[in-house]
């Protein structure tokens, strides 16, 4: 949305406005990299939002004597106190022809009245959010490395997502990375494999789910990885004893329920039900019991009873698996 | 109550210049919930204050009993537990000259409720306070108070009293009906405000209840995961109903004294300046609080278990004592015959487990849910 705007000539004012640190330094990047082209000479002032004071605006706005270009940036501008907002809005009305003035804006309720005036002086409005869907982080590799005269198929993308996980700013240098240090046209799948493995993120339930399963070395792996890339402890905990509870609930029920009616009587949506009652093979009241009261022995060593908060999963993740077949 | 008159005593005679032998400037009040430390702890700062010894009508101890006494300072934690920058400032008020000439007392409720770091704060005070200055801490027993604060007090230990008299206060001071106030008595074991709960409050009995019909429901894995996940949101709810009605109170008023709703010429209509900070603050302490309450009413219900479990015993070896849960006596007597004295021993034992996660910490459901499995397994 950003890569074709770099417009020859830009706006006298831009409001950059999201909370993805990665796209509004670009959008910043670029406004600057056109003043430049217009004028090599263009200086630049970077200024940081709770720095600013009053009368600092109208000094650097001010026409110079030999009539230079000039380019000034304001980050966090949320933090700008009131009489610098008045003053930028009332210069946005009446902007100055040889400044541009940019202002990063992390979103929110925070100096929204620079927001507003600032959009209402008929600013030039760049919005950069977060991505939050997946199919959205996939199309921003995509993108990246089509910007670096490459592509790539589908499944390396995906192979790249789940080894560098969901920063873009991460994403986008492990893109240039790529693109720099593999040959041809096309990046694969082995490409991505020879310079990234393993998984970025790996959520509690993931880990809870491969315990349940009886999957010891999957379980443990998970586990590894969630704890290396900074899952706490105390979560994957939380997420074990979940996937127990329901393994009890699922499996105390009344024998007579079925589909809809046994998932509203545990409270459970319906896929999860058939979820559980998958899982629940190769499992016995015994067995959970123990699962269980293992999970709460654990609770209590993550939170400061025991010295070592990774021993205490794996050895719980073990339990689990052994109380599988012991009905 | 000899030693506490003689201090007492003693305290008159330092005022009037003599050696005051018998008085010691700081005291620690043990005994167990419902043995009444704050009680005593208050009647003797009532006798140091009064000037007939502690008679209980003048104005001197008419004030330390409504709390109204400027020379009385009284500490409640609230919270989970009291940090040392509350400690401080405590001790700086506590170093005050006493304003109606006798003594300043500083009563600590609760003071096992104090961190290691607040403890060690109040060292060096308690030791050696200012010489008008008299520190009387409350604890459940000496050895929940560091040890070098115990070496520096004067240990007063009182015991719970016997059923019959917390029945005697309730039939005489509550007008409660004689067979009721011997039931809320027994249930009770001695704690009268938990008594009295009980006597007077049929939703503190119906809670009683349910906590007790809990053992017999322990039929599967099922059923123990659903009983606790029971418990844990009754003690939510109840949490919710106790804290709900102060928070709010609380929060209008500091909302009202960072300017909400005031009017006039150059004032904003929001909070001024540091009013979200102040609110956070005071949100977080209501939190810690909300989270103590619930903590402590999951622990009454362990207590009523255990109770249970020791009824159990009591039954199973015939031992003549007095049964707490008397009124469940046919529930009793079907544990009884279908366990064995060891296997309730070990009920006994991880209903204690449980007790101790509860205060590292544990999420409360899942300390409660494995306690409630062992309860099952025969």
């Amino acid at each position: 949305m950003l890569l074709g705007m770099a417009a020859s000539d830009p706006a006298p004012v831009t409001l950059v406005i999201g909370d993805e640190e990665l796209l509004a330094d670009r959008a910043v990047g670029e406004v600057v990299a056109a003043a430049r082209a217009a004028d090599p000479s263009t200086e630049t002032h970077d200024l940081i939002g709770g720095k600013v004071e009053p009368g600092e605006l109208t000094r650097l706005t001010s026409p110079s004597l030999f009539g230079d270009r000039s380019v000034v940036v304001i980050r966090s501008a949320h933090d700008l106190v009131k009489e610098v907002i008045a003053e930028i809005v009332s210069y946005a009305a009446h902007p100055a022809e040889e400044t541009t003035l940019v202002l990063v804006h992390p979103g929110g309720v925070k100096g929204k009245a620079l927001v507003d005036g600032v959009k209402k002086a008929g600013a030039n409005v760049v919005t950069v959010t977060k991505l939050t869907k997946p199919a959205e982080r996939l199309a921003f590799v995509k993108a990246e490395l089509k910007r670096a005269g490459r592509t790539v198929s589908g499944d390396a993308a995906s192979a790249l997502l789940d080894a560098v996980g969901s920063d873009l700013r991460e994403l986008a240098a492990a893109c240039s990375q790529l693109a720099f240090d593999t040959p041809g046209k096309v990046i694969d799948e082995a490409a991505v494999a020879r310079y990234h493995r393993g998984r970025a993120e790996v959520s509690g339930f993931t880990v809870a789910d491969s315990a349940v399963e009886g999957r010891l070395g999957d379980a443990l792996e998970q586990l590894r990885w969630a704890l290396a890339t900074g899952t706490a402890p105390v979560l994957l905990v939380s997420a074990l004893a979940r996937s127990l509870r329901s393994l009890a609930k699922v499996g105390g029920a009344p024998r007579n329920l079925r589909g809809g009616q046994l998932a509203s009587h545990l409270g459970m949506p319906p896929w999860q039900v058939t979820r559980v009652q998958n899982q629940l093979r190769g499992w016995g009241p015994d067995g959970i019991a123990r699962a269980l009261q293992a999970v709460a022995a654990a609770d209590e060593q993550v939170k400061g009873g025991g010295a070592d908060p990774a021993y205490a999963l794996e050895r719980t993740v073990q339990t689990i698996v052994a109380s599988r077949t012991g009905r | 109550m000899q030693t506490l008159r003689r201090a007492a005593a003693a305290a008159a005679e330092t005022l009037a210049g003599g050696s005051g032998a018998g008085m010691t400037h700081a005291w620690l009040f043990t005994g167990p919930l419902g043995s009444g430390r704050e009680e005593a702890a208050r009647a003797f700062a009532a006798a140091l204050f009064c000037s007939g010894g502690g008679c209980g009508h003048c104005d001197m101890c008419h004030q330390v009993m409504v709390g109204s006494h400027p020379d009385l300072e009284t500490v409640r934690p609230q919270g989970l537990s009291y940090g040392v920058k509350d400690t401080r400032q405590l001790i700086l008020r506590a170093a005050g000259a006493p304003t109606l000439g006798r003594w300043r007392v500083v009563l600590f409720e609760d003071a096992d409720r104090a961190t290691e770091g607040a403890s060690n704060a109040l060292l060096k005070a308690i030791e050696e306070p200012p010489p008008r200055t008299v520190w009387l801490l409350c604890a459940p027993s000496p050895d929940d108070m560091m040890i070098t604060i115990r070496s520096r007090c004067r240990v007063v230990t009182l015991v719970t009293p016997p059923t019959s008299a917390v029945a005697h206060v309730l039939a005489t001071r509550e007008n409660v009906p004689p067979d009721m106030a011997a039931f809320a008595a027994r249930a009770a074991q001695g704690h009268l405000d938990r008594a009295r709960r009980l006597a007077l409050d049929a939703d503190a009995r119906g809670r009683r209840e349910a906590v007790l019909s809990i053992p017999a429901a322990l039929t599967g894995v099922g059923e123990c995961v659903a009983a606790a996940e029971r418990l844990v949101k009754t003690a939510e709810e109840e949490a919710v109903a106790v804290t709900s009605v102060l928070n709010e109170a609380e929060t209008t008023e500091l909302r009202k004294v960072y300017g909400e709703g005031s009017t006039g010429k150059g004032l904003n209509k929001g909070l001024v300046r540091g009013g979200a900070g102040a609110l956070k603050e005071l949100e977080e302490r209501q939190k810690s609080r909300a989270t103590r309450t619930k903590r402590d009413v999951i622990d009454a219900a362990l207590l009523d278990l255990v109770a249970f479990y020791r009824d159990v015993l009591a039954v199973q070896f015939g031992a003549q004592v007095e049964l707490a849960t008397e009124d469940r006596r046919a529930d009793l007597e079907a544990v009884a015959r279908s366990s064995t004295p060891e296997g309730n021993l070990r009920r006994i034992e991880a209903i204690m487990l449980c007790r101790r996660r509860l205060a590292a910490n544990v999420s409360p459901q899942m300390a409660v849910e494995a306690m409630t499995l062992s309860l099952r397994s025969p």
